[in-house]
Parts: structure tokens; C-alpha cells; sequence
């Protein structure tokens, strides 16, 4: 797995660089399995990832969406955050392969509060995990199956945000931001 | 009334109380709604419960009898997965003579996180909220004839669902609008939200001319009240008042504002119809309108728990900075 230089980090990755890895990498993981997993994004970085991985696989099954607002546990100091991030499944999940897709992974409590909420809604057979960046700093248990770049050197107090433009000649288009806490 | 100064607010400008929407500025009331959205399609879940207010305990204080509005708090509370504690009121330590305040007091050390309060008198729920110390939050389930908040914010989604945006739309309120805490709540509300137009529909006694200063059009005329509506929010008729001088009787009040279909033709082809509920057929509204296409009651139901998740949920999650 590609890592970045130990030194620390004054710009962003190129998150285009990254998202071509890690669809090669997610293409392979989906040839290799006699059933395609259902490829589940998390709001709201994931399910940009999501809905460009399937279009780009050419995948037959819908992607999903899903949120983790209402199994988060800072949820008693930070409160709500609401409006349109609703999960959104295509099909029943009970007994399906899951590809959890998000765009940083980072003290893993995201992932842990997704995972609670699909499990809301039936057993998966199995879920894996696919990132953009795992940049380390891990509070629970969790390790992602696919990551696309790994960076361990960057700062608490500093959030890696996966930003979307929309261009009318190089269609969608991803770029990470270093967004200060 | 600006938002340092209203008691529901925190200094920061979050709901920590809700006793009412008026005053209440538009992006919070559209917080709520926009909240409520991710509880409505609660159906799909296989579990239909999120873990939001576990270990919270809310306890519903109906003061004044209620079935619906208690049965749906109740079922909102459970669905955040909080403790919930229904207190019969007529038959505790109030009839002993306990005052509204010792009662209260004496549930803090229960360790309450919410109240959920209904009482007869407006503005009890005022005074609980006065007299309760940050970490508890109040909810208003209706107090005398002075505010229904959560009725008001289920009317606005209900709305706002099936009309989509507020500014063009004109809402024709008809019946008993100065005895109903629904109606005050959902003009409160609709001016918030920038209805273009508010009607208030019903005989002088029932609707007078001084409801202008709330920023309606009273209309005395049903076929002028609803013409051209496109939402029409239908009042109960309260039994009491046909007893006293307000009213001579519901047959009256049924040949001249009732909500038949040949009224309704009158209102705008997708108009919606709604009604707070318990609904008196053959009164206030005919069962071919309550019961026929344009009859939106049992999506207000149904939206009305999903609002009231989401305001226990913003409020319970509102810390109350000294």
C-alpha cells in the first residue's frame, strides 16, 4: 500500500490520483467475488465516492446510501446534523455483501455509528470497507480492506475534507481540502 | 422578540425549550422540519428505533386529557429509545393540592431530562420552564387556548411535503380560530414561514376582526374564505362553545362554514385539506371531504411523530451554556 512522505503535509493529496487507485483496487476486489457486493457510501464524501465507483464499474445493482446522524455517539454535545442525509438503501441487505465506502477514515466512531445503522435495517452477510485516505488515529477496533493512500502524518486539529466540482467538460471532479477544527 | 431574549433559546441561538413558534425565528422552525424529514421514512427499518436519547428519561405531563397528542409523544420518546414515564395527573398528589411547582420539583429529583406538558391554563408550561434548572427541557403539548407548538410545526410539514415552498401559497383557516391554540400556533408559524396569505375563516364570534393584528385576513364568508386556497386547515368545533352564546348550533355551524364538497370546489383543484383531529363528520367537515382525495389528516398523523422525534431530539441535544 502507496504511503506519503513522512514530512508534514502543506497541500492536500490529489484526491483524483487517489480516487484512480482506488477504483483499481475496488474493480479487482469486485471481479474476485462470484456476486458483486452491494457498494453502500457514507454521507457524504462516501456517497459521491459510491455513486462514481458504480458508474464506473458499470455495476447492474443500485448503490446505496447511508448516514450515521442517528447512531453517533457525540450526538448528546454536537446534536443533529440533518436535512437530506437520509440513508437510502436499494435493496434489502439481509444476506448481502457490503462495500463500505467513505472518503477518510480516521478514529473509525463514523464508521462504527454506519455500521449500527445498516445493521438497522437487516444482517449483511459480510461488509468491507474501502477509502480514499486512512490517515490512522484509529479509537475503535476497525481497518478498512481497501485504502487508497495511507497518512499518518497529519496533525489532530486538522480535517481532510472531500470537496466535489462539477465540470461540463471533465464531468465530476474530486479535490480534498485542509480545513482547520 | 430577539433571540437573546427569548426563553426557548440558548444564548447561541438553539432550541432548548419549545413553548411555542411565535418568536421563534425561520431557521430554527425549518431545523425542525428539516430534522423531522430523516424520521419520516422510519417504515423502512427493519428496527424502528435509533439510539439517539438513550438513558434520557421524559416524562409526559398531561394535566388535560389527551389520547392522541400523548400517544404520539409517547411513541416519538420511544423511538429515540428514552425512558418514558406517563404521569396521570388527575389522579397524583395535584388533586391532594400539590401546586404545579412542587410537582415539578419533585420529578427533577427523579432525574428528568424532559417534560412533555399539557395543561389547561396558557402559559403553565412557561412557568415550569422558568422554574427548572438548564438540563431539563420543556415541551408544550398544548396549554389552554394559547399554543400547540408541535401541532403547529406537523401542520408545516404536513404543508411543506405536499406544497413544497411557503411563499406562494395562500392558507384558509376556518372555525373556532380564537378559542384554538392549533389555529394561533399555525398562524404563528405560516407568518415565520412567509405564507403569502393567511386566512381566518369563521363567524364573528369565533373569528373577529381584531385577529388582524396577527397579520391574517379574517373572513366572515366561507366561500370567500376558502376561494382560491391552497391549503384549507379545518378547526374542531369544540362542543362547549355551541352550549353558550357563541354558537347557535353545529347544524348551523354545518350549513354555513361545514367543509362540504360543493365548498370545496371552490378552493384550488390540488388543495389540501386537513384537520387536527378528533374530527366531527357531519359538523365542521363532511366525510366525503375528510375521508375523499384531497384529504391530507392521516399524513398529518403520521408526520406528527416524526416532528415531535425531532424536536425531543434537538431539544434534549441543546446544552443550556450559563
Amino acid at each position: 500500500m502507496p504511503s506519503s512522505p513522512a514530512s508534514p503535509i502543506a497541500a492536500p493529496p490529489d484526491a483524483e490520483v487517489l480516487y484512480a487507485r482506488l477504483l483499481a483496487q475496488v474493480r479487482s476486489t469486485v471481479a474476485a467475488q462470484a456476486e458483486p457486493p452491494l457498494l453502500i457510501g457514507i454521507y457524504s464524501g462516501g456517497a459521491w465516492l459510491a455513486q462514481r465507483l458504480h458508474a464506473d464499474l458499470q455495476l447492474a445493482q443500485p448503490y446505496g446510501v447511508v448516514s450515521s446522524t442517528f447512531h453517533r455517539d457525540d450526538f448528546a454535545t454536537r446534536g443533529l446534523h440533518p436535512s437530506a442525509n437520509r440513508t437510502a438503501l436499494p435493496v434489502p441487505i439481509a444476506d448481502q455483501a457490503v462495500l463500505l465506502i467513505d472518503d477518510v477514515l480516521h478514529t473509525g466512531r463514523t464508521i462504527r455509528a454506519a455500521m449500527n445503522e445498516l445493521f438497522d435495517f437487516g444482517r449483511p452477510a459480510r461488509i468491507d470497507l474501502a477509502v480514499l485516505v486512512d490517515r490512522g488515529g484509529r479509537e475503535l477496533p476497525i481497518c478498512p480492506q481497501i485504502a487508497a493512500s495511507t497518512l499518518l502524518d497529519l496533525p489532530d486539529e486538522v480535517s481532510l475534507a472531500l470537496l466535489r466540482d462539477e465540470d461540463v467538460s471533465e464531468g465530476i471532479r474530486f479535490r480534498f481540502d485542509l480545513v482547520s477544527k | 422578540m430577539t433571540r437573546a431574549h427569548n426563553p426557548q433559546l440558548n444564548k447561541n441561538g438553539e432550541l432548548r425549550h419549545l413553548l411555542t413558534p411565535e418568536g421563534l425565528p425561520r431557521d430554527v422552525l425549518t431545523h425542525i422540519l428539516d430534522t423531522a424529514q430523516g424520521f419520516v421514512s422510519f417504515g423502512s427499518r427493519e428496527v424502528k428505533k435509533v439510539p439517539l436519547l438513550r438513558g434520557k428519561s421524559v416524562f409526559n405531563l398531561f394535566f388535560e386529557n389527551s389520547t392522541r397528542t400523548r400517544t404520539t409523544f409517547e411513541i416519538a420518546a420511544q423511538r429515540l429509545s428514552a425512558d418514558v414515564f406517563n404521569l396521570d395527573i388527575q389522579r397524583s398528589s395535584t388533586s391532594k393540592g400539590e401546586s404545579l411547582l412542587d410537582t415539578i420539583a419533585n420529578l427533577e429529583a427523579m432525574d428528568a431530562d424532559v417534560f412533555v406538558v399539557r395543561h389547561s391554563d396558557s402559559g403553565a408550561p412557561f412557568l415550569i420552564a422558568q422554574h427548572t434548572p438548564p438540563h431539563v427541557h420543556i415541551v408544550n403539548a398544548g396549554d389552554g387556548r394559547h399554543a400547540h407548538p408541535t401541532q403547529g410545526l406537523l401542520d408545516m410539514y404536513t404543508i411543506r411535503h405536499f406544497k413544497g415552498d411557503f411563499s406562494n401559497l395562500t392558507v384558509a383557516i376556518v372555525g373556532d380560530i380564537v378559542h384554538s391554540r392549533v389555529a394561533r400556533s399555525a398562524i404563528h408559524a405560516l407568518t415565520t414561514l412567509g405564507a403569502a396569505e393567511v386566512r381566518a375563516v369563521g363567524p364573528k364570534t369565533l373569528a373577529p376582526d381584531n385577529l388582524r393584528d396577527m397579520g391574517v385576513r379574517v373572513c366572515h364568508d366561507m366561500a370567500e374564505g376558502i376561494r382560491g386556497a391552497d391549503v384549507i386547515m379545518m378547526l374542531r368545533l369544540q362542543n362547549e362553545r355551541m352550549s353558550g352564546a357563541l354558537l347557535p348550533s353545529a347544524h348551523e355551524f354545518n350549513m354555513t362554514y361545514g367543509l362540504t364538497p360543493e365548498r370545496l370546489a371552490l378552493a384550488k383543484p390540488d388543495v389540501i385539506v386537513m384537520h387536527p383531529g378528533p374530527i366531527n363528520r357531519g359538523v365542521e367537515i363532511d366525510s366525503a371531504v375528510a375521508d375523499g382525495p384531497r384529504s391530507v389528516i392521516l399524513d398529518q398523523v403520521r408526520f406528527g411523530i416524526a416532528v415531535r422525534m425531532a424536536v425531543l431530539s434537538i431539544v434534549a441535544s441543546t446544552e443550556s451554556p450559563a
